[in-house]
């Protein structure tokens, strides 16, 4: 990954480009089209954080409990099916409430995209987004990135502990979790593992979290492979080469197929690893992309 | 993203591909074992829970809660008087799991148990639907020499406020051999009625409670399956097992029956003393 990055020659008119993508969609579309989904991300972010807060904060019971478990006016369970595969593989015998609430939350990101968690309801992309940002404004370059496959072994190793100490490992640091617990029900010292998050993001890894390491993203890369919704590359002879929609995306190894067509004919983009987030959509002052479905192959 | 180099045409790239491929997985996999690994020996460490730590009613024993639980908190949004807490990082309880502390806020019993009800995995066992048959500890009277009772007072607060009065704490009537002329009132848990809701334990009036809710690992110990009490089994048979004893005649007791060796009420010991002490109150 960083490499690509280093290889690149490094032309001054093309500096502010690389730190602020997105400058031309803004001229072009005007500043609020060039975040619509940017916005309607963070709205999703903190209006799913604000109704689990309305209970705690101003006594308006909408949901109650966390991202790992939460009942909806006391009607709709919902249960993280990684936490509810995790207590399977510790050997707990699965409980009717929390495979039910498991079983809706996958039928849904079956659906819209497994990652969709991850760009629209973890609350730590805030956290990375901050950070990837700030790097971007930073120009921070290099550091150590981890290949982006340990999230699978890492989701690998975590079920395999939790089956060996028979109990839920990955939960006593995960910083996802603990995130989300912590706004919730108050943070003790697990700041500082989401601080540690921020800053490894900032200064060591480029998006070194969430696309390289977070098995809980990798278990809803997994689950959404086959998902319905897509981002399509429709209008990709119109592109420029100016590299914003790569600079933004938290996973950038996902354009190229569907943008250059390179191992693919069509303009879909298929890899697991798409959040789905929209910010490409954003940035691109050609309006190259739009979100489809996966069945959708047309080019314009 | 890590395309070939172009100025390096390379005719045969599967060989340095596939060899930096396999480096690069191993690589992955190395670091994440490691980090795995780390994390199974600090939940293994750190799953030894603190002893003022109770589970909420209806735990599974310890190590299945640690397994079922996914830390959601429904049980700690349910209870209705703010006894159960989520355990934050650096709480010494494992992270995001359940737990209360009696001399805080104790369990308050309720009928409906809404904390079991409101778990959604089973770590609280939704077989619990009589809070009276909860076993979140077991009550211990852990210092006897600062009890207020065993000094001889009438404190009594710990038998006052349980919920289950005279059936997992009683007063047991003791002589008190310093005034030798008054009564101790001892309290004495009972392990087949307590709850461990821990009511003793926030009573107590002493600045650190005497008495103390604690895991029944710590508060209790544990007969081995072979003991048999012999008046239990003698009770139970209609007789001794081992058939009538030879009864041996005792000197001067002759007129007694069998066994009976107590002394009588108007015997007077020869020698000073004996059981007056001497106290002027």
């Amino acid at each position: 990954m960083t490499t690509t990055t280093g290889t690149e020659t490094p032309i001054p008119s093309r500096r502010p480009a690389i730190e602020r993508p997105g400058h031309e969609a803004v001229e072009v579309k005007g500043w609020l089209r060039a975040h619509k989904w940017l916005l309607l991300r963070r709205l999703s972010q903190f209006g799913i954080l604000g109704l689990f807060l309305a209970g705690p904060w101003l006594g308006i019971w909408i949901v109650k409990g966390n991202l790992s478990s939460s009942l909806t006016l006391d009607l709709l369970p919902l249960t993280d099916p990684f936490l509810f595969l995790q207590s399977i593989a510790a050997g707990t015998p699965p409980y009717k409430e929390a495979a039910l609430g498991a079983a809706i939350v996958l039928a849904f990101y079956l659906l819209v995209g497994g990652r969709v968690f991850c760009s629209w309801v973890c609350p730590m992309n805030i956290v990375t987004d901050a950070a990837a940002w700030l790097r971007r404004r930073l120009g921070l370059k290099g550091g150590k990135v981890p290949s982006a496959t340990t999230r699978y072994w890492l989701l690998a190793f975590s079920l395999v502990m939790a089956a060996l100490t028979g109990s839920l490992a990955w939960e006593w640091v995960n910083p996802v979790s603990m995130l989300h617990r912590g706004l919730i029900f108050g943070f003790g010292l697990s700041w500082g593992i989401v601080l540690g998050v921020f800053l490894y993001d900032l200064l060591i890894a480029s998006r070194g979290w969430c696309g390289h390491l977070c098995p809980m993203g990798a278990f809803y890369g997994l689950l959404g492979k086959p998902s319905l919704l897509r981002v399509s590359a429709t209008k990709r002879s119109a592109c420029n080469d100016c590299m914003d929609c790569f600079a933004v995306c938290p996973e950038p190894q996902v354009i190229r197929p569907a943008l250059k067509a390179a191992g693919q004919a069509h303009p879909v983009i298929l890899d697991k690893d798409c959040t789905n987030c929209g910010r490409c959509i954003d940035v691109c002052s050609k309006d190259v992309f739009r979100l489809t479905t996966r069945i959708d192959r047309s080019e314009s | 993203m890590n395309a070939p180099r172009p100025d390096n045409p390379a005719p045969d790239r599967t060989a340095p591909t596939r060899r930096r491929f396999l480096k690069e997985m191993a690589g992955a996999a190395g670091g994440a074992c490691l980090v795995s690994m780390g994390v199974g020996l600090v939940a293994t460490e750190a799953s030894a829970r603190p002893a003022t730590a109770l589970r909420p009613p209806g735990a599974l024993a310890e190590p299945d809660f640690l397994a079922a639980c996914v830390r959601c908190g429904l049980c700690v949004r349910d209870c209705p008087y703010d006894t159960l807490k989520l355990s934050k990082l650096g709480d010494n309880v494992a992270t995001g799991t359940p737990y209360f502390d009696a001399r805080a806020i104790p369990c308050e019993m309720c009928e409906d148990i809404p904390c079991v009800v409101a778990c959604p995995t089973g770590a609280l066992d939704h077989e619990l639907t009589d809070i009276g048959e909860a076993r979140m500890g077991l009550a211990v009277l852990i210092d006897q020499e600062t009890c207020l009772n065993f000094l001889g007072l009438r404190c009594d607060v710990c038998y006052r406020v349980c919920p289950a009065i005279d059936k997992a704490i009683t007063l047991e009537l003791m002589h008190n051999p310093r005034s030798d002329r008054h009564a101790m009132l001892l309290p004495t848990v009972h392990s087949d009625a307590c709850t461990g809701c821990g009511k003793c334990e926030h009573a107590c009036v002493l600045p650190e409670a005497a008495i103390k809710v604690l895991p029944h690992k710590l508060a209790q110990g544990q007969a081995a399956d072979h003991y048999r009490k012999g008046w239990e089994e003698k009770a139970r048979a209609g007789g001794s097992l081992i058939g009538d004893q030879t009864q041996l005649p005792m000197r001067g007791l002759e007129d007694r029956q069998y066994g009976d060796t107590r002394v009588a009420p108007d015997y007077t010991p020869a020698a000073p003393g004996g059981l007056n002490s001497g106290w002027k109150p």
